[in-house]
């Protein structure tokens, strides 16, 4: 037991840490789920963007002020996003919504195309982040281990938001009921509006700590992890906030145990590094199968 | 106080409103009654903003209020008390009084203390989450955080619809006193015997239209009205 704890300490390690920067990218997919009962697949591009946007900007600000900014200007893409392209269309039915979401996406990829021709960017090296640690004979990079924390702690302060503010209050009224909101002198569009930021910020966040990890972006880098926390959010329970963290952690978790579990299975490890991604979507429809609205899922309590 | 001119609405379709007039005078309950469908329901939506007019004129206390949005007009004094309800579940009775008073940005401690007078149940609930309280509670807690507003006109909708007698009874007597601490009240009722009881003035809608109109105890005993409403 000792053993095998040992071998896989830091493939557990990058799992906590990748699932943590899956969960900061899912909490936007799950908020803005709750609020629109849209799936926004720009997401992953926008986490996409942030990642470029750094490339760029740090080639010619120091970091104190590049990073800010890329926080920023996330923020800003996340609410023009919504303004230009769900707003309107806010009484359509939701289908053409979720085509306009798809056209979002494909747009921000093609854009990244545009500017980077195509050619993966070296993401920079963020002091502090990117240099070594060693914890129990394990070598690895200082953000993997920041990363769970930091996660916690927004998750944290998000919860105390909606859970103790008046904006918060008003998010949650929102996304059960918008007429009623609006009855209680809710303007809703801005708490749409409110949604969509919160969500780019943490996609924003979680883009210095994957890339950093994974040291270049290409205009489809915001796939695959956009999927992944896709995932995690419609396993922990669309909607969830807890479920998303959780459901993220897991699959980040399993995600590298499987790459790193040679032992386990008596298969060489490079056998079942090839089935990670395809590991996440089967457990996916296990888990569906099982409790079709997730761990956390809303349970539909209508009276009437 | 509040004044509608020639209002005609559209709604899903159909013509839900044809050109409809009346005035609600400051301190009064005046009531709508009908039948399903009559464009009652419509008529406040449109009132509150979540509906727009087709054509005509709302006004109140002077100020032309047609086809604005409803946090405007909540912020005006007009709440909307909404048919079946609305509280929100998954707040606690507490937050749903506090939502109520979402525009407010002074002290809303008086005000509570209000509520809590008026329905002394809502206070032994406050921490509870508000899908669990009972109909009848839930109605409560609904025209509780329409007061949170401090409303000068406050629209309710089918407050009786699904509750026992007794409780309906408390209903309208919690009209009449809310009332006396001078908020005027527009009623919307398909229990046109006990609207017509409290009301100073009703008006009686079919199909969009206003076909009758008159004080509340005078048309309780008009024979039409007892023939189609009363079930006498």
């Amino acid at each position: 037991m000792v053993e095998f704890f040992h071998h896989n300490l830091s493939y557990f390690l990058s799992g906590i840490s990748v699932g943590g920067q899956y969960a900061l990218i899912a909490i936007g997919y799950t908020m803005v789920y709750g609020i629109l009962r849209l799936i926004n697949f720009a997401h992953g591009d926008v986490f996409m963007c942030a990642g470029l946007m750094m490339v760029y900007l740090s080639a010619s600000l120091p970091f104190v002020i590049s990073v800010p900014l890329v926080l920023v200007l996330t923020v800003v893409l996340g609410f023009i996003i919504e303004r230009v392209a769900y707003r309107p269309l806010r009484s359509a039915p939701r289908m053409s919504v979720m085509i306009s979401a798809i056209g979002v996406s494909y747009l921000l990829q093609n854009a990244a195309l545009y500017f980077t021709g195509g050619l993966a960017k070296v993401y920079p090296e963020i002091p502090f982040l990117s240099s070594s640690v060693t914890i129990w004979g394990a070598t690895t990079r200082v953000v993997t281990i920041v990363t769970p924390f930091l996660t916690v702690i927004l998750v944290v302060l998000l919860s105390l938001l909606i859970k103790h503010t008046k904006i918060g209050m008003a998010m949650r009224a929102v996304s059960r009921d918008f007429e009623t909101s609006q009855l209680m002198g809710i303007k809703i569009n801005r708490v749409i509006s409110i949604t969509f930021m919160i969500g780019s910020l943490l996609a924003a966040v979680a883009s210095f700590l994957y890339f950093t990890n994974y040291a270049s972006v290409t205009p489809s880098s915001g796939a695959m992890p956009g999927l992944k926390a896709f995932v995690a959010a419609v396993f922990g329970g669309i909607g969830s906030i807890p479920g998303a963290v959780i459901g993220a952690f897991i699959i980040g978790i399993c995600e590298n145990i499987i790459k790193g579990g040679a032992s386990i299975f008596g298969i060489p490890g490079s056998g079942w590094t090839t089935f990670s991604d395809a590991f996440t979507f089967a457990f996916l429809i296990v888990v569906l199968v099982v409790k079709p609205t997730g761990l956390f899922g809303e349970k539909s309590v209508d009276k009437v | 106080m509040f004044e509608i001119k020639g209002l005609s609405v559209n709604y899903g379709g159909i013509e839900a409103v044809r050109d409809i007039s009346f005035t609600v005078e400051e301190g009064t309950i005046v009531t709508l009654i009908g039948a399903n469908g009559a464009g009652k329901s419509t008529t406040l939506r449109t009132i509150a903003g979540l509906v727009k007019p087709r054509t005509g004129s709302i006004s109140f206390m002077g100020e032309n209020i047609t086809g604005k949005d409803p946090s405007y007009i909540v912020g005006k004094g007009i709440t909307l008390v909404p048919e079946g309800r609305k509280i929100f579940p998954d707040l606690t009775v507490m937050e749903n009084l506090r939502i109520g008073a979402y525009l407010r940005s002074d002290s809303i401690e008086d005000d509570l203390e209000m509520v809590f007078s008026l329905f002394p149940r809502l206070r032994e609930r406050s921490w509870q989450y508000g899908g669990t309280l009972s109909g009848g509670e839930q109605q409560m807690l609904a025209v509780g955080r329409a007061l949170m507003s401090r409303p000068k006109l406050m629209m309710m909708d089918e407050p009786s619809l699904g509750l026992a007698p007794l409780i309906v009874r408390d209903i309208f007597s919690i009209i009449r006193r809310i009332k006396e601490e001078g908020v005027t009240i527009l009623l919307v009722e398909q229990n046109a015997n006990m609207a017509l009881q409290v009301a100073d003035m009703a008006y009686v809608m079919e199909t969009g239209r206003i076909t009758l109109s008159g004080p509340g105890n005078e048309l309780i005993k008009d024979e039409a009205v007892k023939k189609a409403y009363l079930g006498k």
